[in-house]
């Protein structure tokens, strides 16, 4: 019964998502409406995390494995890929390496100055 | 054999899934960071394809029912949100200065190397969304007209990169605080850097699991801003 009710939550959730994904004209995906529908519940206390976190901790745990059918899909579309594969490469790398660095270093100065303002 | 390949409901689910458990295997074996389970479950599903000569069409709409709990995955994730939520509040400033200067990075990186490399829009949406979760990134690039497929491998590409170097990315930049690396490590590399961080702490781990979902949602909201440029 708990197991029901707790799936009953998440595909409520989800399908939550898909009408707000219908009614909202942004380009923000159905899951992402569904996830800050859960999380508002969570917050505000109308939904109680034991009430859905066995089974969702299941979902999270084999969200990975749930992307292998998308990543086969690249035989449907490699023949696009193909022509840009070297700068796509490029810009991954590129963008990782920045995107640590700006991250990490804004994060590391605020939190230190915030320490030493303490020590004051 | 090729009346079979139409004929089976379970043999692309038992692809997927017993190549995703080879991955993992193969992983803790060999314990490398190289070896992602994900990677090795798509590679050996399209090596499968290549060689039985099962059509990819079939293989497609066998392996629906796991695309198809990918929403209910992804609305999942408000659980590690919510767990994380006393470090969102210990530290907020820090916390959404340094994910949102990352997701603009992300996706200023992108919008210039397509200009100076002359890509299309086609590509530049596809990969604005590289650095997040696979859950969000696939839905944005959906949204805006990419390539979904390339999105895909592009984040697990990033991903692994990330988990490989995160300890040499860490030296380079000189990040010494636990919640500067975890802020790092969520927002370039989504949950496979968050597998690395976890190896680095406790607390590590946890802010980049933060990161991840915090970095997606500004990143859906940027990429509508983003997709403008092009």
């Amino acid at each position: 019964m708990d197991r029901i009710k707790e799936l009953f939550w998440i595909f409520g959730f989800s399908l939550a998502g898909e009408l707000a994904h219908h009614l909202i004209p942004l380009p923000v995906p159905a899951s992402i409406y569904g996830l800050l529908g859960l999380l508002a519940a969570l917050k505000a206390g109308w939904l109680h995390p034991a009430k859905v976190e066995r089974t969702a901790d299941f979902l999270v745990e084999i969200m990975p494995l749930l992307f292998v059918p998308a990543g086969v899909g690249l035989v449907a579309s490699w023949e696009q890929l193909r022509p840009v594969l070297v700068p796509v490469l490029l810009i991954t790398l590129v963008s990782t390496v920045t995107v640590f660095g700006v991250t990490g270093l804004v994060a590391q100065h605020l939190l230190d100055r915030k320490k030493v303002s303490r020590h004051e | 054999m090729s009346e079979f390949y139409a004929l089976s409901a379970y043999l692309p689910l038992a692809l997927c899934i017993g190549f995703y458990l080879l991955g993992m295997v193969l992983r803790r074996r060999l314990h490398s960071g190289l070896v992602n389970p994900l990677l090795v479950a798509i590679l050996l599903c399209i090596a499968f394809l290549q060689i039985s000569g099962m059509p990819y069409e079939t293989f497609s709409e066998g392996a629906e029912p796991l695309s198809l709990l990918l929403t209910p995955a992804t609305v999942c994730l408000a659980l590690p949100l919510y767990r994380q939520w006393h470090f969102l509040r210990k530290y907020p400033g820090a916390i959404l200065c340094a994910v949102t200067a990352g997701a603009v990075t992300s996706m200023g990186t992108v919008l210039l190397l397509c200009r100076l490399l002359a890509l299309d829009r086609s590509v530049y949406v596809t990969l604005l969304p590289k650095s997040i979760t696979t859950a969000i990134g696939m839905g944005v690039a959906e949204e805006l007209g990419g390539m979904v497929t390339i999105t895909v491998a592009v984040i697990v590409v990033t991903g692994i990169l990330g988990n490989l170097l995160g300890d040499v990315f860490c030296k380079v930049f000189r990040l010494t605080n636990p919640v500067a690396k975890g802020l790092a490590l969520g927002s370039s590399a989504h949950a496979i850097g968050t597998a690395k961080a976890m190896e680095l702490g406790e607390v590590e781990g946890a802010i980049s699991s933060l990161a991840i979902v915090l970095s997606g949602l500004i990143t859906v909201a940027g990429a509508s801003v983003f997709a403008q440029f092009a």
